[in-house]
């Protein structure tokens, strides 16, 4: 999850890494009040969940506190990357010398984490190192051995950086290292790191991501930046349909029902597992089908938390008929989820052999299932049918609704 | 022959008495693998279907000589320190089944790992499975129904999906076509043992003939595969089914698994498929098209080494 | 309200015992039974959770005991 600006610097601040002058804008009173409390020419930044502000127009200059109440109001409205502003970031214009690249990420092959490190900052850091590769430098490092500043200094000299500039980035390079680590980032990065003309570094701007998965273990972190526990900090908000999915799943801790994610179809899906879910949502639009949600079902859940969900996904507006589909499960009972979804059905007032277009979830116990489904009336097969054959049989019945 | 695990392999259980790890013991033991004993600190003396449980992998060595497998079946919070256990006690194939387990976690105890020779496949998978000798993990569940997918035979399977790993195996059998060994590698974005890493193994493998491979978007791990098939000349024709192509249009969205995330440009499927195109790696549209993918790059192979 | 799939009974005698109650509700993995001074109760917003384990069956005197699947008819 990633954090704006602002939080990731308040973050830095904690660390005493070197900042600049600045405060948080909610108002364009607010913005000038900032201004003049810094005195001097002022940036104003969009606080945003995405990179592109300034192509955005959502990065501004002001020579007078005057001017920022206008430029907060041209800003505030821009969505950058459909992400919506929340604040504005008010800070001092530093007179910068050189500007520097410092990130901190997790490579996959290596399973280790590794520091980048240009002296060529401010720009798009992939571009820099096609064009000119010996100025990025890029240095694995231990999660187990000790971690001691002679790996930042080896990973700034590598770009040619000597003199007392590499004694002043040093502590900087290493503070974000122990940062990445210390509170489970998945990215950690600085840039621009700007060199000021009287030789002093700051920070311009930095942009942290906590694990997800890690979350519980940085409450008090979360707490001190002002994180509501219900900000998943995604690509876009989640919807209510898709919080209400997220409660279904929450309120019972027997197996998963969630991860709904809204589109804007009329064929519900209650589908599963997690890769079963992308195949299984490939294969309905293939056939040209409308999904009207993406979701996964796995790890067994309760005829009860099976039957909320599919009560979830069948009031969504506009939502017609549901498929309910998996790829032959192991753990996750067959009779289970038949149970779960035709409850779900009836207790919508429908009769679940008109609202199921298709049951395909072959596998463990899936005797039971098929007398079940067989009772009801609902259309199913077994492994003999494909995944791709399932959907295509569920959307063929929308076309005929 | 198979990789990694055969009937002979002894392996312990840490978390035993846990729901989801006695559930894994019964399903394991139907099948007719060895499980010397299990692992719940606090609970020495009991035990799961007749696996004796124990405090600590120390006291399993002790009582029953050194044990080459572990299943690591333990909440989150504890999965780092129940890997640097059995490691430490010269465990050597680690099988992680738990899911959300913190990215460093996962790195510290992989490298821990690598300093010691041993292995860890997962977190976040179903383990693995050699048909008819043995299996690790949840893969394939209850004994009969795990018969009904795997059948023994000459393709290998790799999947950061587990229940893929099944659908694929079940389509396979379905088809006439055995497997040697299938390996859920883990959902997640660092997992112990990648696609890449297992190569090497069912290479050296002679009952390996032929490789499938479940793939979907996020991480870089297809271009590492399409890279050491490239580089080594692989004997092994791979071919791989790509899910989640719909997710291109979606960056920044995380679906499925927690490495399915498309940040980059090489996250996309259509960047994957390329890479792996280019190395001579058939990616199929469906499931159902992989077995005659697989029957006709076998039958080629065979062709041209004769 | 009543079970949509499952149905479970147990035969009076053996309902009013309050070991065999206890034992019951120990058990159940879905919490289908509650034990109290009077016996055992069925709880019903629960049924419908029956994983057909059988456990229920091997803690009463043989036949004492029936879970009934409403969808086998």
């Amino acid at each position: 999850m990633r954090f704006y600006e602002y939080e990731s610097k308040a973050l830095f601040r904690q660390r005493g890494l070197p900042l600049g002058k600045g405060s948080l804008a909610r108002s364009p009173e607010e913005a000038k009040r900032a201004a003049e409390e810094i005195g001097g020419p002022v940036v104003l930044k969009s606080q945003v969940l995405s990179g592109g502000r300034m192509k955005a127009g959502a990065v501004k200059f002001a020579d007078t506190p005057d001017e920022c109440p206008a430029l907060y109001e041209a800003i505030e409205p821009i969505l950058v990357n459909d992400q919506k502003c929340r604040a504005v970031l008010v800070e001092e214009k530093t007179p910068v010398a050189q500007e520097y690249f410092v990130s901190v990420t997790w490579d996959g092959r290596r399973k280790l984490p590794v520091l980048l490190f240009s002296d060529m900052g401010g720009i798009d850091i992939e571009e820099v190192a096609e064009k000119h590769p010996e100025h990025v430098s890029k240095t694995h490092f231990s999660t187990i051995l000790p971690l001691t500043p002679r790996i930042a200094k080896e990973a700034i000299a590598d770009v040619g950086v000597t003199g007392s500039d590499l004694n002043r980035l040093t502590p900087i390079v290493f503070e974000l290292m122990k940062l990445f680590l210390d509170y489970d980032l998945t990215l950690a990065e600085i840039n621009p790191l700007a060199r000021l003309e009287d030789g002093r570094f700051i920070v311009l701007d930095g942009h942290l991501d906590l694990e997800a998965e890690a979350r519980r273990r940085h409450k008090t972190l979360l707490a001190e930046l002002g994180i509501g526990e219900d900000e998943t900090r995604q690509a876009r908000e989640p919807t209510e349909f898709e919080i209400a999915g997220r409660k279904v799943n929450e309120a019972d801790h027997r197996g998963v029902a969630g991860n709904v994610v809204q589109f804007d179809g009329n064929l519900g899906l209650v589908i599963g597992a997690g890769g079963g879910s992308l195949t299984l949502f490939d294969a309905v639009r293939n056939h040209g089908g409308k999904p009207a949600n993406y979701c996964e079902i796995g790890g067994n859940p309760s005829v009860k938390k099976a039957c909320e969900l599919t009560k979830l996904i069948l009031s969504k507006p506009g939502v017609e008929k549901i498929a309910v589909m998996m790829n032959v499960v192991s753990n996750t009972r067959v009779d289970i989820v038949a149970r779960g979804v035709i409850k779900g059905c009836i207790e919508s007032g429908k009769d679940p052999a008109e609202v199921i277009t298709i049951f395909r979830i072959p596998g463990a116990w899936e005797e039971e299932g098929f007398k079940i489904l067989e009772k009801y009336g609902v259309e199913y097969c077994d492994r003999s049918v494909s995944m791709y054959e399932a959907a295509g049989k569920a959307v063929a019945k929308m076309g005929a609704a | 022959m198979s990789i990694l695990i055969s009937k002979d392999t002894r392996f312990l259980i840490q978390g035993i008495t846990g729901r989801e790890a006695v559930n894994l013991t019964r399903e394991n033991l139907d099948y007719g693998s060895t499980i010397v004993a299990g692992v719940t600190p606090g609970r020495a003396g009991r035990d799961v279907y007749g696996v004796p449980v124990y405090d600590s992998v120390r006291d399993v060595v002790k009582a029953h000589d050194t044990v080459e497998g572990a299943i690591v079946s333990v909440p989150p919070g504890f999965v780092k320190d129940a890997c640097f256990e059995a490691i430490e006690n010269g465990v050597k194939l680690l099988v992680v089944v738990t899911e959300n387990v913190p990215r460093k976690d996962v790195a510290q105890a992989v490298e821990l790992a690598k300093l010691r020779g041993a292995r860890i496949i997962g977190p976040n998978c179903l383990g693995i499975i050699s048909p008819d000798e043995a299996k690790m993990g949840g893969v394939g569940g209850p004994a009969a129904n795990t018969r009904q997918a795997y059948r023994k035979g000459n393709v290998g399977i790799m999947s950061r999906s587990g229940g893929m790993t099944t659908e694929i195996a079940s389509t396979l059998t379905a088809a006439g076509l055995g497997q040697s060994t299938c390996v859920s590698i883990g959902g997640d974005a660092i997992v112990g043992t990648t696609y890449a890493e297992l190569m090497p193994l069912f290479e050296a493998d002679p009952d390996t003939e032929a490789i499938a491979i479940y793939s979907e978007p996020g991480g870089r791990m297809e271009a590492e595969l399409a890279e050491w098939v490239r580089e080594n000349d692989s004997r092994l024709p791979v071919v791989a089914f790509m899910a989640g192509r719909f997710m291109d249009e979606m960056k920044g969205m995380r679906f499925g698994h927690a490495g399915t995330i498309v940040e980059g440009k090489e996250d996309t499927t259509a960047e994957k498929i390329a890479r792996m195109e280019a190395a001579g790696i058939s990616v199929a549209e469906r499931i159902e098209e992989i077995p005659a993918l697989i029957k006709a790059r076998m039958q080629a192979s065979r062709a041209s080494t004769q | 309200m009543p079970g949509l799939f499952i149905n479970v009974t147990v035969a009076d005698d053996v309902a009013k015992d309050v070991e065999i109650a206890k034992k019951l509700e120990e058990v159940c993995p879905v919490s289908i039974f509650k034990a109290g001074d009077a016996g055992v109760e069925i709880l019903e917003e629960n049924l419908d959770e029956c994983v057909l384990c059988d456990l229920c069956l091997e803690a009463a005197p043989e036949g004492k005991v029936q879970v009934v699947k409403l969808y086998a008819s």
